[in-house]
C-alpha cells in the first residue's frame, strides 16, 4: 500500500476534505449550519456512522456479492443511522429537533456511500476505520467552520452546549446588534459556500505553484 | 392544507434546492446543460411522486400497525432503492425513448436527498395519501424549476470570462445563492394573499 497509515488518517481533513475538495454531502452541510452546536451534532453523527459502516463493510467485503453491493452498503449505513437517531432522540432532544429531517438524511449522504465504495470495499478493517474517522473529522471541521462564519456574522452569537450556569450562547458585542442576517438564510449559505470553495481553489492552486 | 397551498409551498416557498438544500449534489453536478437538467428533473419528479405514495402506504399500513415506526429510515431507503430499480426496468422494457432520456439519471436518484426527504417530510407533516402524492410531485417540479433555471444561467456563464478560482462550482454556488435570494420573495405571506 502506497499510503502510510498517517496519510490515510489525515487526508480526509485537508487534502481530500469531503466538503471543500471532493464536494460530497452538501445538503446537511448547508442545511444544519445555522448554529455551531448543530454543526457539531451533525458532525458527530456522521463520524459515528461513517466509522462503523466503514468497519463493517471492510469486514464483510468478501461475503457481499459484487452485484448487490450498493443495496447491501445502504442497509448497513441505514442501520447505523437509525442507531444515531434513537440515541440523539433519547439523550440530546434539542439537537435532535434542530437537525430534524437532516438526521435521517445521513443515509443518503454521498460521503458515506462514497467512502464505502471507494475505500472500505478494498482496504483492510483497520485502514477503513482510520479513513472513517479522518473523513468524519474533516467533515465535522468543515461544518464547524461554515457554522461559525454563518452564526457569528449572521446572528452575532456562538451557540454551544449549555452546561451549568452557562446557557451555551456566547454573544459577540457589536455583531449581536447589527448582524448580517442574510448569512443565516438559505441564500447566504449558498453564497458563502461559493466563496469558500473559491478560497480553497485559490489556496490549493497557490500551494501547487510553490511546489 | 389545501391542495393549491401544498403545490405553491413545495414549488416556490419551500423549494427543495433553494430553501431546504435537498438535492444539492445533482443541482451542482447535472446543471451544466439544460437538456440533462430537464431529464434529471423529470426523472426526479416521477420517482418522488411514486415514492411518496409507496412510502405512505408502507408506513401507515405496515410499520405503524406492527409498531415498527423506528425502522422508518431503513425501510424508506430500501423502498426507494427498489422503486428506482423497478422503474428503470419498466421504462427500459416499455419505452426505449423515455429510457434514453431518463436512463442515465435513474441510478443517481437513489442517493438524492430530495426523494428520501419528501418521504420523511410527508410523515412528519401528517399528510394523507393524496396530499403526500401532491407534495411529492410539487417538490419534484420545484426541483426541476431550480435545475432548469440554474442550467440556463450556467450555459450563459460559460460564454463569459470568470476568474480561474471561481470557475465551475464556486460560481455555480454564487449564482444559486442569488437565485435563492430572488426566491425569498415567495414566502408564507404569499399564501395568505393568494388564498386568503
Amino acid at each position: 500500500m502506497a499510503d502510510t497509515r498517517k496519510e490515510v488518517f489525515t487526508k480526509g481533513i485537508f487534502k481530500e476534505n469531503p466538503v471543500f475538495i471532493i464536494m460530497l454531502g452538501l445538503c446537511p452541510t448547508l442545511g444544519v449550519t445555522t448554529q455551531v452546536v448543530n454543526g457539531i451534532g451533525m458532525g458527530l453523527g456522521v463520524i459515528f456512522v461513517l466509522t462503523f459502516s466503514n468497519v463493517f463493510i471492510a469486514l464483510l467485503k468478501d461475503f457481499i456479492p459484487n452485484s448487490i453491493r450498493i443495496p447491501a452498503y445502504i442497509v448497513i449505513i441505514a442501520a447505523f443511522v437509525t442507531i444515531v437517531e434513537m440515541v440523539m432522540h433519547a439523550y440530546v432532544p434539542a439537537i435532535y429537533n434542530a437537525l430534524g429531517i437532516y438526521l435521517p438524511l445521513i443515509v443518503v449522504n454521498c460521503i458515506i456511500l462514497g467512502r464505502a465504495e471507494a475505500f472500505a470495499s478494498n482496504n483492510s478493517v483497520y485502514d477503513s476505520f482510520l479513513d472513517g474517522i479522518g473523513m468524519g473529522l474533516g467533515f465535522t471541521l468543515s461544518l464547524i467552520l461554515i457554522a461559525l462564519i454563518r452564526e457569528v456574522f449572521g446572528n452575532g452569537t456562538i451557540t454551544l452546549i449549555a452546561m451549568g450556569s452557562f446557557d451555551g450562547v456566547i454573544k459577540i458585542p457589536l455583531l449581536y446588534n447589527y448582524p448580517i442576517r442574510i448569512l443565516t438564510l438559505a441564500a447566504g449559505a449558498l453564497l458563502l459556500m461559493g466563496y469558500l470553495k473559491a478560497f480553497f481553489n485559490w489556496y490549493s492552486s497557490r500551494k501547487q505553484e510553490t511546489i | 392544507m389545501s391542495y393549491i397551498a401544498i403545490f405553491i409551498t413545495y414549488v416556490f416557498i419551500n423549494n427543495f434546492i433553494l430553501s431546504q438544500f435537498l438535492g444539492l449534489c445533482p443541482f451542482i453536478g447535472v446543471s451544466k446543460n439544460s437538456e440533462s437538467a430537464i431529464g434529471m428533473g423529470m426523472a426526479v419528479t416521477f420517482v418522488m411522486g411514486l415514492a411518496s405514495v409507496l412510502t405512505y402506504l408502507v408506513y401507515h399500513f405496515l410499520l405503524v400497525p406492527l409498531n415498527l415506526a423506528f425502522l422508518q429510515t431503513l425501510t424508506f431507503i430500501l423502498l426507494i432503492a427498489g422503486l428506482v430499480q423497478f422503474v428503470e426496468l419498466v421504462i427500459q422494457k416499455n419505452s426505449p425513448a423515455l429510457y434514453q432520456a431518463l436512463g442515465i439519471f435513474l441510478p443517481l436518484i437513489t442517493t438524492n436527498c430530495a426523494v428520501l426527504g419528501i418521504a420523511i417530510l410527508n410523515i412528519n407533516e401528517n399528510y394523507n395519501l393524496m396530499e403526500s402524492f401532491l407534495a411529492g410531485i410539487s417538490g419534484g417540479l420545484g426541483f426541476t424549476l431550480a435545475l432548469i433555471l440554474m442550467s440556463n444561467i450556467r450555459e450563459r456563464l460559460d460564454l463569459h470570462p470568470v476568474r480561474k478560482v471561481f470557475k465551475g462550482v464556486p460560481i455555480a454556488f454564487i449564482s444559486g445563492g442569488l437565485m435563492a435570494l430572488a426566491f425569498m420573495a415567495f414566502d408564507k405571506s404569499l399564501l395568505t394573499n393568494l388564498l386568503g
